[in-house]
């Protein structure tokens, strides 16, 4: 691929990517009212709901959240863009922490005890499955001696056997950056088991309406992850991708509504485990090889 | 020559003339003129010897003779301490080292003359720079600080005087450690910043400041001790005392040179606190804030990463840099980890320069161009960022009463622009794009490619933890329910001005760092390592690097026009109850109850002991293990 297709690519992110997301968070919607047997809202229901926070009263805690909400969203967008642009999976993994960062600071600005608690757990999480990604970028390093995505795309390899381990890891550490039960600490969709709305206590209106936006642009983003593992240079990697993409998101919703919320402790206990077991495990094997 | 040789000399002059000035004005006034003539000397120091590494020929036995009667007497003098304080520990050590350096004077260095006593070069350069402008900067900040000091503690007897000459004569005695070629020469300038430190940190003369100031003195005597066996080794194997002659070996060095550097890195590694001799930075805290911030940002632990750096190139895959890259990559991860569980702000800067140092030294154990590149980064990054955070806890303690971080709650109502300081220091610490993380992110780099899988999964699971404790602290910062008053009116303009000069600094850094990288790392790194600049550091791929300083400008210019700023009406927050303001809510037996949340610290996993007992364990195994091992003469 030529270097204007990798912009074409993101820009291709930055416009579709929403929409993308808003149909996986319908989907995801719809299953697990079907697992709840609910007949559950239309597919559309998330774009109805932004749409509608768009439209309400504009309140806000205090005069920086707004700031620090708008480089939320601003800053995860441009993590997509970075990935599908094909650029560096390192960048990529360090500006999304920065689009954390600024996450989770609005939560902890507006000094309400419920959005502080989800701060914290956000925080707390994030260091839980931290390890997993930057493993896997290393894993990708030793496989195609590069760390950008641009590279690993054109060598048209398969990395999905060689990096299993970190696959594995990942699919795990999806889960928590998804916010999904059982680590769905830091802010839930279900309400029977948060604080209030954790994290998002104090978010409102507009605010809200871009935490959901960031939110399906991420979503687009992970998925994208995991079908650079099946990548190999022609179509039916891509197909392949998607497939296993979409039966991991599903895989998602399914244990989101199979499981209840873990103690805090295992979060990080399991992701390390895995992390050091599976990612670790999968750097030695490379360099051993 | 000459203007290297009058920049090492201003600092001491300047500490001579302070130790008699009695006036406070005055000290003032020499401070802030001594200070700009420190920085004005280094930058033209850099300026004329940047890019022509040089040794010069400069050998005079009275200094010589000077230098070994000020060790023996303050050698006389650890001895005697030691025993009025009752720290027999000390007095032992001072003892063993003063009479190695006896036999050394006296049986070894007979003929071994190291004519060229002092050079210079991109390293240095960097240092001179870091010593010059950070370290001067500091003594500014502490004219004023040291005023409100005094007032804190107006019962004690005013040793101001004392307190200042001994933070010049620091930053004369770093500009020789990393300006001397002869070895005896940097190891007295070396002895010279632990006396110094150990002055500082005991300064209070309260029972403990008085332990802790042992403390650090018994460790870093250990690597004085190190230090001089490595030189008396050299003298009687080799009959070289010479840095230069040192340095032009390869790491397939003979097995007495690789003894010699393990025990020179060994030295480094205690003056950088590495585990296990970690603890004696944790207890310097207790001294007033600009020593915190000197000891940890420009000298003395700069000096010790400043050994193990300049000795990388004779670490590449041999003993000594398994010893240095492992002892590295486990602090860098423990200290980390015992930074969660501290909600002292001075004791999570400590224990965040632990870690980062680590860092820093186990690139320097990898011993390979694009590690040693991200090791001088870091170090750059550090120094900065490091110094302006410990003022700000420093000012803040002045004003809100604490240095917990706990009491930092709403800091950005009570203390705006201070506030806004520390946030961009915490951001420079560890997010994308600023400093620290650039460098970590090539130190990631470069660790994958030694292979090593120790330090990667260090660097791994220790950046996660980096992450978690600076986070927590920054939310802290942005916190804005408060209701309390303004109370940063009343800070010192010395202060303010220090502060500002340092957030530029940091910014600028980051926005310049190719620039710095191209102008003296990689020319240093050509020299030393004899390869072409060409294939250094993927991570200044041009994308990568444009990106990344976009991304710094934007974070810069958008708070500008967006900071602070909305259209919304302003609304208390939700309280699950009857919220009176975003403090107070009244419950449900109708009495008010104030809000507090407290931050994680998780002691049961990351508490200090645990971590320590670890960490000292294993790192104090596998140092003792590889050296006798080189000694042993196992190579690999």
């Amino acid at each position: 691929m030529s270097d204007w297709m990798w912009i074409v690519a993101a820009v291709v992110f930055v416009v579709v990517g929403p929409l993308v997301g808003c149909l996986l968070a319908g989907i995801d919607r719809k299953i697990s009212a079907r697992m709840q047997n609910r007949v559950g809202p239309p597919i559309r229901q998330p774009l109805y709901d932004v749409r509608k926070f768009l439209a309400k009263e504009q309140v806000t805690p205090n005069l920086v959240q707004d700031f620090y909400v708008m480089c939320f969203l601003l800053f995860t967008i441009v993590t997509g863009a970075l990935f599908f642009g094909g650029m560096d999976l390192l960048l990529v993994i360090f500006t999304l922490t920065l689009s954390e960062t600024f996450l989770v600071l609005a939560a902890y600005s507006s000094g309400s005890v419920y959005s502080q608690i989800g701060a914290q757990r956000e925080l707390y999480v994030a260091m839980a499955y931290e390890p997993i990604i930057l493993l896997m970028a290393i894993c990708y390093y030793l496989e195609f001696g590069s760390f950008a995505v641009s590279d690993i795309v054109e060598s048209g390899e398969m990395a999905f056997v060689p990096l299993l381990g970190v696959f594995v890891a990942f699919l795990f550490g999806l889960t928590m950056k998804l916010r999904k039960s059982p680590f769905d600490l830091s802010l839930s969709h279900h309400a029977h088991q948060d604080i209030v709305r954790g994290m998002a206590t104090e978010f409102s209106g507009r605010t809200y309406a871009s935490l959901e936006i960031a939110h399906w642009y991420e979503s687009v983003m992970l998925l994208g992850m995991m079908v650079l593992f099946f990548l190999n240079g022609s179509w039916t990697g891509v197909v392949l991708g998607v497939v296993v993409a979409v039966l991991a998101w599903i895989l998602e919703i399914w244990i989101d509504n199979g499981f209840a919320r873990m103690k805090w402790q295992t979060a990080l206990k399991s992701g390390w485990v895995v992390g050091l077991i599976l990612g670790v495990g999968n750097v030695a094997v490379l360099l051993l090889i | 020559m000459n203007d290297i040789l009058f920049m090492m000399a201003v600092p001491f002059i300047a500490a001579l003339v302070l130790l008699v000035v009695k006036n406070d004005k005055a000290r003032g006034y020499i401070a802030e003129v001594a200070a700009a003539i420190i920085i004005l000397s280094s930058v033209w120091v850099a300026y004329s010897y940047l890019g022509e590494p040089q040794t010069f020929e400069f050998h005079n036995e009275i200094i010589d003779m000077l230098m070994f009667v000020a060790e023996v007497i303050l050698g006389l003098a650890i001895i005697y301490l030691g025993i009025k304080h009752k720290k027999y520990a000390a007095s032992v050590l001072g003892l063993v080292q003063l009479c190695m350096s006896l036999y050394f004077e006296f049986a070894l260095k007979e003929g071994i003359e190291t004519e060229r006593a002092l050079y210079i070069d991109d390293l240095s350069i960097i240092m001179v720079l870091i010593i010059g402008i950070i370290g001067s900067l500091i003594c500014v900040y502490a004219v004023g600080y040291m005023r409100d000091f005094q007032e804190h503690h107006r019962d004690e007897k005013d040793r101001r005087r004392w307190f200042f000459f001994l933070l010049f004569t620091f930053l004369s005695a770093m500009y020789g450690i990393v300006l001397s070629n002869d070895m005896v020469w940097m190891f007295f300038f070396w002895e010279i910043t632990t006396l110094c430190s150990f002055a500082l940190i005991g300064f209070t003369r309260t029972e403990e400041a008085v332990n802790n100031s042992f403390r650090q003195l018994i460790l870093n005597l250990v690597g004085g001790i190190a230090f001089l066996a490595a030189n008396m080794l050299l003298a009687h194997q080799y009959g070289h005392l010479d840095l230069t002659w040192l340095l032009s070996h390869g790491p397939d060095a003979a097995q007495w040179v690789l003894v010699a550097v393990m025990l020179l890195c060994l030295a480094g590694i205690v003056k950088s606190a590495q585990m296990p001799f970690h603890t004696w930075l944790l207890g310097a805290m207790v001294a007033p804030t600009p020593t915190s911030a000197l000891l940890h940002s420009s000298t003395m632990v700069k000096a010790g990463v400043f050994m193990v750096l300049k000795l990388s190139p004779l670490l590449t895959g041999n003993l000594g840099g398994y010893m240095v890259m492992t002892v590295g990559g486990l602090t860098f991860l423990l200290a980390s980890m015992a930074a969660i569980s501290q909600s002292n702000a001075k004791r999570v800067l400590a224990y965040s320069t632990i870690a980062n140092l680590g860092l820093i030294v186990a690139c320097a154990g990898v011993g390979t161009p694009e590690a040693v590149w991200a090791g001088v980064m870091l170090m750059i990054f550090h120094a900065v960022t490091k110094s302006m955070m410990f003022l700000c806890v420093g000012t803040a303690e002045h004003h809100i009463g604490s240095r917990d971080i706990e009491d930092m709650d709403g800091l950005f109502v009570r203390m705006p622009k201070l506030a806004m300081i520390m946030m961009i220091g915490i951001a420079g610490m560890f997010l994308a794009p600023f400093g620290m993380l650039i460098s970590k992110w090539a130190a990631l780099t470069s660790f994958v490619d030694c292979e090593y899988i120790v330090v990667i999964a260090c660097i791994v699971f220790g950046s996660a933890v980096t992450s978690f404790y600076w986070t927590k602290w920054l939310g802290k910062l942005a916190c804005t329910a408060s209701k309390a008053e303004n109370c940063e009116e009343t800070v010192h303009k010395q202060e303010w001005f220090v502060l500002g000069v340092l957030a530029i600094l940091t910014i600028a850094t980051c926005i310049l760092y190719p620039v710095v990288s191209s102008e003296t790392i990689v020319p240093w790194l050509e020299g030393v390592f004899h390869t072409s600049g060409e294939s250094l550091v993927p991570l200044l791929e041009a994308n990568n690097m444009y990106i990344v300083i976009l991304m710094a400008i934007v974070l810069v210019l958008l708070p500008l026009p967006f900071f602070g700023r909305t259209k919304k009406r302003v609304v208390p927050n939700y309280m699950a109850g009857v919220g009176i303001d975003d403090e107070t809510y009244v419950g449900s037996m109708g009495a008010t109850v104030d809000v507090s949340l407290r931050n994680w610290y998780m002691n049961a996993w990351f508490g200090e002991d645990r971590i320590r007992k670890v960490g000292e364990a294993v790192t104090a195994v596998v140092i003792v293990a590889l050296i006798v091992a080189a000694i042993a003469g196992v190579s690999i």
